[in-house]
């Protein structure tokens, strides 16, 4: 390509313009973990950009076929590693769809009060990042220090910081003791105040809002074309959460609102995310709220779950069952089903189709992210260099997921 | 909910005949088997039409059963934020068979597609640009197909004598554990050893 529209003859060497091709990444700090994309560039303008993914290919969906139900739980933790207890929610869910296992009432407040706890992990990186990715230094230092109290909330419940296996087919693995219940609520009161400082450095931040306001606009249109989901969908004014639309686990009886934006820019997402947070803080208060009138077991007991330590002691039966159930695992009746659950980044779902026996014969992952980087092109094109930096950073792309 | 989706199949199954071969409900969601020639118009219908607006592409997948003759299930999901319901679609081909590609109707396929010739090896007529995705540059075979070793074929390394990346054939220093579920009280058909000198008489 030349600049010149045809008069090539006439122009000297130096009028003589290509397009220039760089390589973003794979080892970029704002590319959020190791994503090559190939730009061609029109002067500062991105005319084509083409993402090549699968550096962090693990083969999940291979190993989790030779695996048991449970051993390819803890595979979930590790795909966005971010908000590690939303995914493992969807791969629950799916196995509870088709062995038809109901969930006590205090386990389903625990997973509730924990997706939220996810969310906020999930956000508190994702705003922060971002702001470092357009030049402010401040927030992901603050918000990191609020993400460390959160790890020490997951570690309490099931002794990891980050690669926690907490939530399992028939309930969670453990109970939540009252102490711990305390502390997340007297951290669900101090919370908003650093959130109010983190909207205080960004939201009415001249430098913040030239680098977000009207980048990377999508309509409606674009959303559908393109699948988009979660905040990608929201920023743009469509009321879409799965939480309230497909209400699973106990989601229903919880008060929430749903925010959206208005323009479908950087900038209403980031508004979005801020105050999806604060709507999360409302959800573990009421989560904590019931939990304390709901005492009870974790488990649903059953072929599914352990049996409990103390009649492992008296009870040959369920001294065969604990071991049966740690080596063997359980089989899950044949069939197919699609669970999703809301993820921080968007719809994020398990196709499972088991053939009865303990392994699934075949598991998808499906991850929003894949969706909103395939985005990337259309949204990107006729956007300066320094803005793709933002872009992705408001896709809120992590590679655990989309190259699973 | 479950009512609404049989609805919803009958309601496809008089408008659009000819392109569904079969559908259920199961587990509160519905299933349509479609041929592979109607993929593209069916699509297109459930978009378009005023009672489903399955607007939002989810997910292509494909499942691999190697013992039928027709051996890759691809499978479809959509979602209507409209109707708030979801569909699913499923397609069965033989091994060579190609399938025409949705990237027309919906533009997110593309990358779907790619990923599902990468790791099934299956063709999609009509896909503007279908390389691997996932795998490796210069990957061969499958990945996801029953027959393809969890372990693959080559492994790599960092060769400290060439300075570079060396790709090497897979040398396992311990045997892959597959262990072996199946019950011998619930139709195993296992061979003890010894019983085979029974077969040979």
């Amino acid at each position: 390509m030349d600049g010149g529209k045809g008069f090539e003859d006439a122009l000297t060497g130096e009028q003589k313009i290509r397009n220039f091709n760089i390589n973003f990444g794979p080892q970029h700090p704002a590319a959020h973990g190791v994503l090559r994309m190939v730009l061609e560039l029109d002067g500062e303008i991105v005319e084509r950009c083409d993402p090549h993914i699968g550096l962090l290919h693990r083969g999940t969906e291979k190993l989790m076929e030779s695996r048991t139900y449970l051993q390819n739980l803890p595979y979930f933790d590790r795909l966005d590693y971010v908000a590690p207890m939303n995914q493992e929610h969807a791969w629950c869910l799916a196995i509870e769809k088709l062995t038809g296992v109901e969930v006590p009432r205090r386990a389903s407040l625990i997973r509730v009060l924990y997706s939220e706890i996810g969310r906020i992990l999930n956000h508190l990186l994702n705003v922060t990042t971002q702001a470092m990715d357009v030049g402010a230094l401040t927030p992901p230092l603050w918000g990191f220090e609020e993400r460390e109290k959160l790890m020490i909330f997951y570690e309490r419940a099931c002794g990891a910081r980050l690669h926690a296996a907490y939530f399992r087919p028939g309930g969670v693995h453990q109970d939540l003791p009252d102490a711990l219940l305390d502390d997340i609520e007297a951290w669900s009161h101090t919370f908003p105040k650093v959130l109010d400082d983190i909207d205080g450095l960004l939201t009415e931040n001249r430098i913040f809002k030239q680098r977000n306001c009207d980048i990377g606009v999508v309509n409606e249109e674009e959303i559908l074309q393109y699948g988009f989901s979660g905040v990608m969908v929201r920023g743009s004014g469509l009321a879409w959460d799965l939480r309230r639309a497909q209400p699973y686990e106990c989601y229903d009886e919880f008060e929430f609102q749903v925010p959206v934006g208005k323009n479908g820019d950087c900038y209403d997402r980031y508004l979005c995310r801020m105050e999806e947070m604060r709507q999360s803080i409302s959800i573990i208060r009421q989560a904590i709220a019931k939990l304390r009138d709901c005492p009870g077991d974790v488990l649903a007991r059953g072929k599914l779950t352990p049996p409990k330590r103390g009649d492992m002691k008296t009870s040959m039966e369920s001294l065969i069952h604990h071991f049966k159930l740690y080596t063997e695992g359980f089989h899950v009746p044949a069939g197919e089903v699609y669970a999703a659950v809301e993820a921080p980044k968007g719809e994020f779902g398990v196709y499972l189709v088991a053939d009865g026996t303990n392994k699934p014969y075949r598991s998808k992952i499906r991850a929003p992210g894949y969706l909103h980087l395939q985005a990337m092109d259309h949204v990107a094109k006729g956007h300066q260099l320094a803005d793709v930096a933002a872009i992705i950073g408001t896709m809120d792309v992590v590679f655990g997921e989309i190259d699973r | 909910m479950t009512a609404a989706l049989r609805e919803l199949g009958t309601h496809l199954e008089l408008k659009r005949a000819d392109c569904i071969l079969s559908w259920d409900v199961t587990f509160g969601e519905l299933n349509v088997d479609v041929a592979p020639s109607n993929l593209v118009d069916f699509v297109d219908f459930l978009r378009s039409d005023s009672s489903c607006r399955f607007s939002t592409l989810v997910d292509i997948t494909a499942v691999d059963y190697p013992e039928r003759a027709k051996r890759f299930d691809v499978v479809y999901h959509f979602l209507s934020m409209y109707q708030n319901q979801r569909i699913r679609l499923r397609v069965s081909i033989r091994e060579d068979d190609m399938v025409p590609s949705i990237t027309d109707v919906h533009p997110s396929a593309n990358w779907f597609e790619r990923e599902v010739f990468d790791m099934f090896g299956i063709l999609f007529t009509g896909h503007p640009d279908l390389r691997r995705i996932l795998t490796d540059y210069g990957f061969r075979g499958y990945p996801l197909r029953k027959d393809f070793p969890t372990t693959g074929y080559t492994e790599v390394r960092y060769d400290e004598a060439e300075k570079r990346v060396v790709y090497e054939p897979v040398s396992l220093v311990q045997e892959y554990r597959q262990f072996d579920f199946m019950s011998p009280w619930e139709g195993a058909d296992y061979i003890l050893p010894g019983d085979e000198k029974q077969e040979a008489k």
